[in-house]
């Protein structure tokens, strides 16, 4: 029997226990809403970015017109034609406001595939501009939006006829940078962005594992090797921005690289992620058990064909993880890429390692600042790609561990 | 283009070394009939090495130099007038030289000695890529037959390989260390070069920031003030909210985590949180401005709180967010690390869960989870595009949260993004903000890396 204060005690012990603990999922279900309400942020506003509002207008490929490269004047004569009653010149401003700046392009292609579409009459799906888009997608009323009444008029009576529609919005994938939202797409950034990481790869991987491999099995404990360490160790943690900084400074003005380079760009990454790569590498290298090495000596083997034959083959999963993660991380590093000017207006696909380009993370930051309302759901669905990038790249990761891993 | 050409030439030429080596080994060796001292491959790959390496190198140097060279030897062509500008001048006419060599449209009126120059700059170009193209090349073919007449069964092929290798190796790790002396050589420099135009105790202790110099020198207002006290404050004062987000959070999840959830959960759990970790930071940035920041606005308002839309709060609790896993993941390494037998000996005394975490875990684990929280704090002060987007410009000094504050990240990038010259004070505070940082974050790492080791030495 335990008496009545020890029981009080006891129970208030108790529940101190159980708050205590509630505390603690408190706090992961904190720290995972957070994570919950970021994506569900992101997708949200991003989805409807992957659609895009068309116009269906009947155009007739008039010969004249066509000649003289004038898709724009089709475009226009055939919103004329489908509202006659607009015959102010002002007015028709307004009216071929509905229409996308782009919108000739599809009809130049569409004469250069098939000139026998000279002087005849097509339905074509014209890009809407994207305050049209915005209005069509819901994200605005046609009143608080940027439509003019007189335009929400015309759209409405548009939508009547059916002529409205989303379609896929291939443009997003394949367009360069634009000022007009409709027009613009990621797919500069994403190329950019796979040209750093090709560069990135090419020198990191070598240059960190072969790093890794010297300190691990070869280095003699001296202070020479004790200095390397400290100093790796402690630029792991440098901010990413002063590797730009480093950039600017060392291959822009010293050694006068071009500007928005993916070369340089890749450089200043290389750089960045190679001390995490060799963080990693040395703790895949640590893991090999020392009996392998000894084994592999003893029956006469160098200290080289050591490392070359047996633990550098044991030891590339881990390595290569921890290779996929750091290189994952500088996919998604923006700061330092600003330092080097990749944060500039590019329309181009880039072609090489030396041209101007930007890369995804840039494009995000570059569209968040834009005032459109249309760049916001596009920025979103440029981050739903970047995550999505880095997702698969995680999880060749994980698989990669999953499947070599060796538990000695 | 002619670059990636020159470079599969090169490797071809290795591979052509190796078979030709191994080939020659076996030759040789068959003729004196008596074995070689290494396996054919050492033989192939002492061929490869030596014709690869010294291209490579001839290779990089053209690659590193080859801008520089050329500037100069252009510059040098030029009439005497253009070569005594000034170097930001000189800077911008050579841009509208090398445009013009492109073909590009340039900024001012072309007159024939900038044709002149231009037609010397391409002429250089090509010179320099025939002149690397023919030494690179050269220099592979003369290694190739130098070290293929060297294969005789006596060559010591595999300890050359190795040696030569191993060089390599340590070649490698020193980039570590030229990384560091680069980024304090170039802070440095900048810095010094920033201390000559605005005294040091006016950067370090001066209130007030406003780096809007002037262009032309007549100009209203054209002084600056570069006291970076403001920038310091906003800068400690985004990451105390982020600390106070994440070091609660982080660490009440790392007890969970560590002490209390089942294994499967632990499993889920861990992964998930490490999630935070690899989101970049644009688009937290992008969540804080977008989200955030307006839904404290709002909140503010229905408070009758005055909270601006680009307030320290939003930008320090999205900072925290993010910071979360670091401090969980650091401080559940070191809470599973104390041994079991501390827990055991609290557990049976009587003592409940939480009080054996409260008052053995915990304290035993401290030393640790400190280090793990200056880590944290230094990744807090380094961050950028999350205040970059979601904090202002404005440099207040105040330490109310629901104010604009900037930050020193935020400054370096505002300084060096867009168009400017290269040489003024305004581009130069940038690098002084930047060794400010590097120092800062670096005193803290050491600190954390110290106690975190002593922490570990404990216990092994």
């Amino acid at each position: 029997m335990i008496d009545e204060r020890t029981a009080r005690r006891l129970a208030r012990r108790h529940a101190a226990e159980r708050r205590f603990k509630l505390y603690g999922m408190a706090s992961v279900a904190v720290a995972l809403a957070f994570l919950v309400a970021l994506l569900v942020t992101i997708v949200g506003k991003g989805y409807t970015a992957f659609a895009q509002t068309g116009i269906a207008v009947e155009v007739s490929f008039d010969a004249g017109p066509v000649k003289e490269g004038d898709f724009a004047g089709l475009v226009k004569s055939a919103l004329a034609a489908r509202f006659p009653e607009v015959t102010a010149r002002n007015d028709k401003r307004e009216l071929f406001g509905l229409i996308s700046s782009g919108a000739d392009r599809v009809l130049r292609d569409m004469v250069q595939d098939d000139p026998g579409l000279i002087g005849q009459r097509r339905v074509v799906t014209l890009l809407a501009s994207d305050d049209v888009d915005m209005v069509f997608k819901g994200h605005v009323t046609a009143e608080s939006g940027r439509l003019t009444a007189r335009q929400a008029e015309w759209l409405a009576s548009l939508r009547q006829t059916g002529a409205v529609s989303l379609g896929f919005n291939t443009t997003f994938f394949t367009a360069g940078d634009s000022r007009e939202p409709e027009l613009a797409g990621v797919g500069g950034a994403v190329v950019g962005s796979l040209f750093a990481m090709v560069v990135t790869l090419c020198l990191a991987f070598p240059l960190g594992v072969s790093t890794a491999v010297y300190l691990e099995e070869f280095a003699p404990k001296n202070r020479w090797t004790e200095l390397i360490e400290v100093n790796i160790n402690n630029l792991a943690a440098v901010p990413s921005i002063v590797f730009g900084l480093l950039g600017l400074a060392l291959f822009l003005n010293f050694l006068n690289m071009p500007r928005s380079a993916p070369l340089v760009g890749g450089l200043v990454l290389t750089l960045m992620s190679l001390p995490v790569i060799i963080i990693a590498s040395r703790a895949a290298l640590k893991a090999v058990p020392p009996s392998i090495r000894e084994a592999a000596r003893g029956l006469g083997a160098s200290r080289l064909q050591v490392v070359t034959h047996h633990v550098l083959p044991l030891a590339m999963p881990g390595i290569l993880t921890g290779t996929i993660i750091a290189t994952a991380h500088a996919i998604g590093e923006t700061a330092p890429l600003l330092m080097i000017g990749m944060v500039a207006f590019i329309v181009d696909i880039p072609a090489g390692f030396l041209d101007p380009a930007t890369v995804l993370p840039v494009q995000v930051y570059l569209w968040a600042d834009s005032p459109e309302r249309a760049f916001v759901e596009r920025t979103s669905a440029a981050i739903m790609i970047l995550l999505a990038f880095l997702a698969v790249m995680n999880l060749l990761a994980i698989v990669l561990r999953k499947k070599f891993e060796r538990r000695w | 283009m002619q670059l990636i050409a020159l470079v599969a030439t090169l490797l071809l030429l290795s591979a052509v070394g190796f078979h030709l080596g191994r080939r020659r080994a076996a030759a040789r060796s068959a003729a004196a009939d008596r074995r070689p001292h290494s396996l054919p491959v050492y033989y192939g790959s002492y061929v490869a090495l030596w014709s690869g390496l010294p291209a490579l190198v001839v290779l990089l140097g053209w690659l590193a130099f080859e801008p520089l060279v050329v500037r100069s030897l252009v510059v040098d062509s030029l009439p005497l007038v253009a070569r005594e500008l000034p170097p930001e001048r000189l800077g911008l006419l050579m841009n509208d030289v090398r445009n013009l060599a492109a073909g590009v449209v340039t900024s001012r009126d072309v007159d024939p000695e900038m044709a002149a120059a231009a037609e010397t700059y391409l002429r250089l170009k090509r010179l320099g890529a025939v002149a690397v193209a023919v030494l690179s090349l050269a220099a592979a073919i003369g290694g190739l037959g130098l070290a293929l007449r060297r294969v005789r069964p006596d060559l010591r092929a595999r300890n050359a390989v190795e040696r030569l290798v191993e060089r390599l190796l340590i070649g490698a790790s020193t980039i570590a260390i030229f990384t560091t002396v680069g980024i304090v050589l170039s802070l440095l420099f900048e810095s010094i070069r920033f201390f000559n135009a605005v005294p040091i105790h006016h950067f370090l202790f001066g209130l007030e920031w406003s780096p809007q110099t002037a262009i032309r020198s007549d100009q209203v207002g054209s002084s600056g003030a570069f006291g970076a006290v403001p920038l310091f404050a906003g800068t400690f004062l985004i990451s105390l909210i982020a600390m106070a987000v994440a070091m609660p959070v982080g660490l009440l999840s790392a007890i969970y985590m560590a002490e209390y959830a089942p294994r499967r959960m632990r499993a889920i759990i861990k992964p998930l949180l490490e999630v935070l970790a690899g989101i970049p930071t644009v688009v937290y940035g992008f969540f804080a401005a977008l989200t955030v920041a307006p839904f404290l606005r709002d909140a503010g308002t229905m408070l009758g709180l005055g909270v601006s839309s680009e307030s320290a709060l939003a930008a320090g609790v999205v900072m925290g967010i993010m910071i979360i896993p670091y401090v969980s993941s650091i401080a559940d390494d070191v809470i599973t690390a104390v041994p079991r037998s501390l827990r055991e000996a609290s557990l049976g005394l009587g003592a409940t869960r939480s009080e054996t975490i409260r008052q053995v875990v915990v304290p035993a684990a401290l030393p640790g989870i400190v280090g793990g929280l200056l880590l944290a704090v230094s990744r807090a002060i380094g961050e950028t595009m999350i205040v970059v987007m979601a904090a202002g410009m404005a440099a207040n000094l105040t330490a109310n949260p629901f104010e604009t504050v900037t930050t020193v990240t935020v400054q370096i990038v505002t300084l060096l993004v867009g168009d400017q010259e290269f040489d003024s004070p305004k581009t130069l505070a940038a690098f002084a903000l930047g060794l400010v940082l590097f120092l800062v974050t670096l005193a803290l790492n050491v600190a954390a890396l110290q106690v975190v080791k002593r922490f570990r030495e404990q216990y092994d």
